[in-house]
């Protein structure tokens, strides 16, 4: 579904991306590991083309999409769950949600206000709070329903647990499971093995830019020096 | 059965907070009829002309708040767009008033002194000008923004400074009466009540408008076009849109201030006229539909009442504004918060 071969990327004149490459087929659950700052936040705003590359292509479903606007991206099928949540604070939850409603690649059975409201209950109780009124929990489900408006066909989700207290982060975790379970790709960006390593099927560990380490899960689990090497600070 | 039950009490709250965000503006509107009853019985027909100006910035207010407060549009053009409705109103009543065509290249058109003609005709100026100067402002955005605009509105005001056939400098002098159909809009009060209906049916029209889904794009965009275009929205058609929505009812207003002060000038379109849109915008409170009106009534009132005074009400006027921007955050439409403020303060005092 997803190919990216060889993206260079930088901020400026630092050049954070060298040569990253992956790929991710249909229904699968992909991570990209790693330690801060080693360009997994960078990868993810490359697909989205909000940063220009400058070497290298990003592929969805065959069809080369760097150097497409992001919102072309978007409404290509790439939703996007960005760090620190980033939903609109001055709008409510309502307006947050509303607002995304789209379903250019006409599937069957959109996600509606109604449908995300179901999925995450707690955003019913809250549809008239501004956005700026909601715990980091309810942000974090708004930022997922919100992506879920626009229907897409690959969800990447960026630190999605971070600073979330463990009732919480259980919660969502529960609600990607069963994201998963509809056949929607995902891509999660993540620093923790534990929780990753039940979920997803196949991890890639980023460092300084590139990936350094693929496999599965079992191999994942298994090769504890690898993970020592590039994840344990 | 169970959604239902679920989605009818949200959709009756919905359609009732819909209905209270027109409160305000019926509120307005019914004092800004009283103020009419009360100026009539009196005899004041100062008082008409006065509140008469007020409605018309007051349209003008709020809809440059429409881009500025709802949009992030911090646009020093909007005097222009005043001035290029006021002229379309002047300029076709001239030739009216003349009985000699308006030749455009190998067209000719006759005069006309009838608003229900001149409005649409302000309208079809306005909007391909609103649509040109906003599409290339909005290529650039905060600081440059509001420097492109600002030369906009300066290429607008000498343009009609060197349009020496319609008065230059000096401005152009309506003589003949305005009407609107069987309407005669000389009379003071007729005009005030024509003007009343623009302002409400503007109020109306935005407050739907910022509540449409295109509003709340255009809300959002104010905070943040990046995360915006990451959901698919690409935001420049949306900052376009409501660019032409705000300047076209700003020329609209343009035209109602040439009718009401039967005379336009390019000072009433310079730059430091746009400037004081924006003050009466950010008094009257960025973040209400409504507010705007207020902060025209109350910078247009206090002008007023300071130049009667002295010479120098600008000292006094500027120290007002100060003091409002730092006591009242939210504009005036703020006011009622202050009240608390202050009693928290009184009560602490005695703890």
């Amino acid at each position: 579904m997803l190919e990216v071969e060889n993206v260079e990327a930088s901020y400026g004149s630092s050049q954070v991306l060298f040569g990253m490459s992956f790929h991710v087929n249909p229904g699968e659950v992909v991570t990209l590991m790693g330690r801060n700052g080693m360009g997994k936040t960078t990868t993810i705003s490359s697909v989205m083309g909000l940063l220009k590359l400058k070497a290298g292509t990003v592929r969805l479903n065959g069809e080369v999409v760097s150097g497409l606007p992001p919102h072309r991206i978007a409404r290509l099928g790439v939703g996007i769950v960005p760090e620190g949540r980033r939903i609109f604070p001055n709008l409510t939850v309502r307006e947050n949600l509303l607002m995304a409603a789209a379903n250019h690649r006409k599937v069957r059975e959109p996600w509606t206000l109604n449908r995300v409201i179901d999925f995450f209950p707690r955003l019913g109780e809250r549809l008239h709070n501004g956005g700026n009124q909601l715990s980091g929990g309810e942000q974090q489900m708004l930022a997922i329903g919100r992506a879920l408006m626009t229907n897409p066909q690959l969800l990447v989700l960026d630190e999605a647990m971070e600073g979330l207290a463990p009732i919480v982060r259980d919660e969502i975790w529960a609600r990607l499971h069963e994201l998963k379970k509809t056949g929607l790709t995902l891509i999660l960006v993540d620093k923790e093995v534990e929780s990753l390593a039940g979920f997803a099927d196949r991890h890639y560990i980023v460092e300084k830019g590139e990936v350094v380490w693929e496999g599965d899960t079992p191999r994942l689990l298994s090769d504890e020096e690898s993970r020592m090497r590039y994840l344990s600070v | 059965m169970a959604d239902l039950s679920l989605i009818n009490p949200d959709r009756q709250s919905r359609l009732l907070a819909s209905a209270q965000r027109f409160v305000p503006a019926l509120v307005l509107v019914v004092a800004l009829v009283g103020i009419l009853a009360y100026a009539q019985s009196a005899g004041d027909t100062f008082l008409i002309r006065v509140f008469t100006r007020i409605m018309i910035f007051g349209i003008v207010a709020v809809a440059l708040n429409f881009v500025l407060g709802f949009g992030g549009m911090v646009s020093l053009m909007h005097a222009s767009f005043i001035g290029v409705g006021g002229y379309v109103v002047a300029i076709l009543a001239y030739h009216d008033a003349n009985l000699e065509p308006l030749m455009i290249g190998p067209f000719a058109f006759t005069g006309t002194s009838d608003l229900a003609i001149l409005l649409p005709l302000a309208i079809v100026v306005t909007v391909p000008f609103a649509a040109l100067t906003g599409l290339i402002s909005l290529r650039t955005s905060g600081t440059y923004f509001i420097m492109i605009t600002l030369a906009f509105n300066q290429m607008a005001y000498y343009f009609f400074v060197a349009l020496q056939a319609y008065g230059g400098e000096d401005g152009l002098q309506i003589i003949n009466p305005i009407t609107f159909g069987g309407l005669d809009l000389s009379q003071r009060s007729t005009f005030y009540l024509f003007t009343l209906s623009v302002l409400a049916l503007t109020l109306v029209l935005v407050t739907l408008l910022v509540d449409s889904k295109f509003g709340i794009v255009l809300r959002a965009a104010a905070q943040n076009e990046r995360r915006l275009s990451a959901i698919g929205i690409a935001p420049l058609r949306y900052k376009l849109l409501a660019f032409v929505i705000s300047g076209t009812l700003t020329g609209m207003a343009g035209a109602l201030l040439a009718t009401g002060q039967q005379f336009i000038s390019p000072a009433d379109m310079s730059w430091s006229r746009s400037g004081e849109l924006v003050v009466m915008v950010v008094m009257g409170g960025l973040g209400s539909v409504s507010g705007p009106l207020v902060g025209a009534a109350v910078y247009l009132g206090l002008e007023l009442i300071l130049e009667s005074w002295t010479e120098y009400w600008h000292l006094a006027f500027g120290l007002l504004i100060v003091a409002m921007v730092t006591l009242l955050r939210g504009g005036i439409a703020d006011l009622g918060t202050l009240v608390p403020w202050l009693g928290r303060n009184v009560s602490g005092g005695k703890n």
